[in-house]
């Protein structure tokens, strides 16, 4: 039925506004004074066109270290979402004590310094 | 829209109590985990002591709560399945669960002092030893690959963490890295062969995949597919357990590690390996016992060769330990070779009362070498053990207890897990591997008593002394009883050794799941 | 409909070259990266037979190695920090310090 596709049109339009006015917004209100710095592709200092061999600081490794834990977490989000209505309240409250053990782990690496940039 | 409308499925049709007392020593476990972490972050330097004080109590509950599984485990009790038959809680796991406790706790107190010294007193470390604990349970009570596989894994990584827990150390780090790519190596092939049984049995629970396998080997008992799963998943397990050819990790990472580590390392991480080699061997793989039988023979004789001879030439006593921790797992292999492929024989009992035996025995032999280490000092070669009688007596003497306790010396703990070994052998028809077993004991005295040796006879190195601490102390007390103990009033253990297997078995099991 | 056999050769072709990276490779990150190969066969090769019998049980395994190689590589990420501070090189030869 193509009237059933109508959600997800609407669903993509919102999104792309969101992204769009975003962008326009803060154009509009951000102080402008680009410099040559600033205007490189990643702003973190990294040089966009070099020998892939460089060595880079070790701060990145520590970034996706915890990248990597906290993003793949996210694969247990997607089956209990899927099903939330049959898992219910338990799956609820289960899914809140992962939440939860996550949560300790994310204060105690934020508390040890981890996610400064020093 | 039907999906919106549905009302919340209710909390109870997923929830049920008993099935979280069962998981109580796990559950308490992770809080006190967390706890550690949460309270270290507020603690100064001067009261980093509380983290181990946390620790065993969080050790305590837990222990309470295995106590109240055991006293449901009554005479007709002989197993609870919990978590929709992925947990099985027996008198296998409960011993088990106990042996990971007691090993736990006195690497804890061992560790106390030690950490001190390395100046590496982070509350970490008790958290991770704590979520090993929980890892090894996960090993001892699953009854699906899936929950095996997630407790081998999480007691994995915690260790590979505790052994390089002395950053700054360049031997803690290197063991480390070398003990994390040969277990996530050795992981990854386990992985493999699991995937292989799951897809010829098409379930992840043991006693269906026991099943499945009878059917499958009564069909063809050569089975090609079969047998490479059978081979894969050994590898994993026999490399968890450090038998040779899949041993090398061992005495690099039982060097480089905290001593404390390497104590618990030794006991507890090889006790929980044991818990799951035998819930797989003997729950899940029994169809199998025809194919793995010779394998076992090869690999225990392999195993008792290269772990004594090569005990015979090393001069650093952590890694003469760790040679001799891997003889007696190919002794503890012949047990399983004498069994019939059930729980229920001398052989696994033999199994069994060694890892009970070895936990006191090889747990009190790193606590003396722990507490040698002071300022300057490591304290793990050889010559640090000269004159170790005139510096501290009683050290001295604990450690001569402990080494002719390893080498099966009557009227010690030692003597009677050998001793159960052998009969098994002998019951079994197994001669002439019995035979090899008590001459390699004899090659074992060689070296033990080269320990003993340097500690007797030869002219101290250094003058520095040696300091105990009070926790230092209870723990050697606590391994010292129970080598002495297990020695003189072996009856009672025996009692609880056959506690521990009656009832449990894969039939009974599938007789409750269904 | 792919026949099962071919997901299957095809696990285990990349278990393999995770195996034969994990021999051959002498950078321990490239070892690490080999180590991530062996188990996505073995993910491949659940996920297939789940398909094949119906059964959920092999996916929800799939779940569990992909966490649990994530925390595998975090791990390991600290590990080699920590050694390549004490000793400034990644090569495993000669990270050599405890005999073999």
């Amino acid at each position: 039925m193509p009237q059933n596709y109508v959600p997800i049109f609407i669903f993509l339009l919102i999104a792309f506004l969101i992204g769009a006015g975003t962008v326009l917004v803060a154009s509009l209100i951000r102080p402008n004074n680009p410099d040559k710095v600033k205007l490189m592709p990643y702003e973190c200092g990294i040089d966009p066109v070099d020998s892939a061999r460089k060595r880079y600081t070790v701060r990145f490794y520590i970034v996706a270290i915890l990248f990597v834990v906290f993003d793949v977490e996210t694969v247990f989000l997607f089956p209990w979402a899927v099903q939330f209505k049959l898992l219910g309240l338990f799956g609820f409250v289960e899914m809140m004590v992962f939440l939860g053990i996550l949560i300790v782990g994310y204060i105690w690496i934020w508390k040890k310094g981890a996610l400064e940039w020093i | 829209m039907d999906v919106l409308t549905t009302p919340l499925t209710a909390f109870s049709q997923y929830f049920s109590k008993s099935d979280y007392v069962l998981a109580l020593p796990m559950i308490l476990l992770t809080v006190f985990a967390l706890g550690i972490l949460m309270i270290d972050l507020m603690l100064p330097e001067e009261w980093k002591r509380l983290n181990a004080l946390t620790a065993l109590i969080g050790l305590g509950f837990s222990a309470a709560a295995v106590f109240r599984i055991h006293s449901l485990l009554g005479p007709e009790v002989s197993c609870i399945p919990g978590f929709f038959g992925t947990v099985v809680m027996d008198r296998f796991a409960v011993y088990f669960f106990y042996l990971f406790l007691v090993g736990a706790a006195v690497a804890v107190l061992m560790s106390v002092k030690y950490l001190e010294i390395e100046r590496e007193n982070h509350g970490e470390y008790y958290a991770l030893i704590l979520f090993s604990v929980i890892g090894m349970m996960a090993m001892a009570c699953g009854y699906d690959i899936i929950m095996l596989f997630i407790g081998l894994e999480l007691m994995a990584l915690s260790t590979y963490v505790l052994v390089g827990f002395l950053r700054r150390d360049q031997r803690s780090n290197e063991a480390a890295l070398k003990y994390l790519i040969l277990g996530a190596f050795s992981s990854g092939i386990f992985a493999y062969g699991l995937s292989l049984f799951y897809g010829l049995t098409g379930s992840t629970n043991l006693g269906t995949i026991a099943q499945g396998l009878e059917k499958r080997i009564s069909a063809n008992p050569n089975d090609p597919v079969v047998i490479f799963a059978l081979l894969a998943v050994s590898t994993g397990l026999l490399f968890k357990i450090a038998a040779v050819p899949f041993h090398q990790w061992a005495p690099d990472a039982y060097e480089g590690a905290p001593t404390a580590i390497t104590g618990f390392m030794s006991v507890a991480v090889k006790s929980a390996a044991w818990a799951l080699l035998l819930r797989m061997f003997l729950f899940g793989f029994y169809p199998l016992r025809a194919l793995y039988v010779p394998m076992l023979i090869f690999v225990a004789l392999a195993t008792l060769t290269g772990g004594n001879l090569a005990a015979i030439t090393q001069t650093n006593t952590k890694r003469l330990l760790a040679y001799s921790s891997i003889a007696h797992v190919g002794y503890m292999l012949l047990g399983l070779i004498a069994s019939d492929g059930t729980s229920n024989t001398t052989g696994i009992k033999g199994i069994m009362f060694y890892l009970l035996v070895y936990t006191f025995m090889n747990l009190g032999a790193f606590a003396v070498i722990a507490s040698l280490r002071r300022r300057e000092i490591i304290g793990d070669d050889l010559d640090d053990l000269a004159g170790l009688y005139k510096k501290a007596p009683v050290e001295a003497v604990l450690m001569l207890i402990f080494l002719l306790s390893l080498a099966g010396i009557p009227p010690l703990a030692g003597f009677y897990g050998k001793y159960f070994i052998f009969l098994s052998l002998v019951e079994t028809g197994h001669f002439a591997l019995a035979g090899i077993a008590v001459l390699y004991a004899v090659v074992g005295l060689y070296y033990y008593l080269k320990m003993a040796n340097a500690m007797f006879m030869r002219e101290e190195t250094t003058a520095e002394p040696v300091k105990s601490s009070p926790s230092m102390s209870l723990a050697l007390a606590i391994c010292a009883i129970g080598t002495i103990g297990i020695g003189l009033f072996p009856n009672v253990f025996i009692e609880l050794v056959n506690w521990s297997m009656s009832g449990a078995n894969a039939a009974t099991i599938a007789q409750l799941m269904h | 409909m792919v026949p099962l056999s071919w997901y299957l050769l095809l696990s285990a072709f990349l278990f393999a070259s995770g195996v034969a990276g994990f021999l051959i490779r002498r950078n321990i990150i490239t070892i690490f990266m080999s180590i991530e190969l062996m188990l996505n066969g073995v993910n491949l090769a659940f996920i297939a037979f789940a398909t094949v019998r119906h059964s959920l049980n092999g996916n929800v395994f799939v779940f569990f190695v992909m966490v649990v190689a994530a925390a595998e590589a975090a791990v390991g990420l600290a590990i080699i920090i920590a050694v390549y501070r004490t000793r400034e090189t990644l090569n495993v030869d000669r990270v050599n310090l405890l005999k073999l």
